[in-house]
């Protein structure tokens, strides 16, 4: 159980939070790799997070360059679903 | 039952456009000086980032801290200094330590985490991996979304010409 009175956290509280977080990294794919050490989960998920970071940027710096010509008007339903999918 | 992450995702679609036709429509440029650009580039990035904090709402921590931070932004600019609030992390991270003395290797990753992920300087560990988790997945789905826009204004670009 979780004891919520102290900072004192599971083994298998924190075991399963570095598990869930190894999930979200495909170069870290369980079925090929098995148990990672948390250190390496985390350096991985540090620097998941900067690239991904530095991909809104460059996105940001993409639209920039093309919002004149983008016909916001015409950004309707239908291309609201499409976005969607 | 409805995925909550797709409806996070519809509403972050809808944010981001209405922002973009904002930008777009306050002061249209016909020929963009690099400073224009610049301009564009700053305010698209800060409403993306703000579109998906929004989208969150305050369910989450870091997105709190998100829009806390600019909030105290804006305050700034208008020449009020913000109080920072500082979270005394250190007796968490020892009470940490003494827990998981063979883990001293865990607090200095964590460190660089704290870092990146909003509001994560005076979060527990739990609380951190947890909330790097949804950081996470909306980060990606801002990417996600932001190039479909991208991609859109290239095929609205070429059939124009």
């Amino acid at each position: 159980q979780r004891s919520t009175s102290s900072n004192k956290i599971t083994d298998d509280e924190l075991n399963a939070l570095i598990l869930r977080l190894q999930t979200l990294l495909p170069q870290l794919d369980q079925s090929r790799h098995g148990r990672v050490s948390a250190a390496k989960v985390l350096n991985e998920i540090c620097s998941y997070i900067r690239r991904l970071q530095k991909e809104v940027d460059g996105l940001s710096g993409r639209l920039s360059q093309c919002l004149d010509s983008m016909d916001l008007t015409g950004f309707d339903a239908e291309i609201v679903r499409d976005l969607l999918q | 039952v409805k995925n909550p992450s797709s409806s996070l995702k519809s509403r972050f679609i809808t944010r981001f456009l209405g922002a973009l036709t904002k930008i777009n429509a306050e002061d249209p440029i016909s020929s963009p000086s690099p400073t224009r650009i610049l301009q564009l580039y700053r305010r698209i990035k800060v409403a993306s980032n703000k579109s998906m904090a929004y989208s969150v709402r305050s369910r989450r921590i870091w997105s709190r801290a998100m829009l806390s931070r600019f909030r105290s932004r804006r305050s700034a600019f208008s020449g009020r200094r913000s109080s920072v609030k500082t979270t005394n992390c250190t007796t968490i991270n020892v009470t940490i330590n003494e827990n998981k003395t063979a883990k001293g290797g865990l607090d200095m990753q964590t460190d660089e985490l704290r870092e990146l992920v909003p509001g994560g300087e005076a979060m527990d560990v739990c609380n951190l991996l947890d909330e790097t988790a949804h950081y996470i997945k909306c980060l990606t789905t801002q990417v996600q979304v932001m190039r479909k826009i991208v991609d859109f204004c290239h095929i609205s670009k070429k059939s124009s010409m």
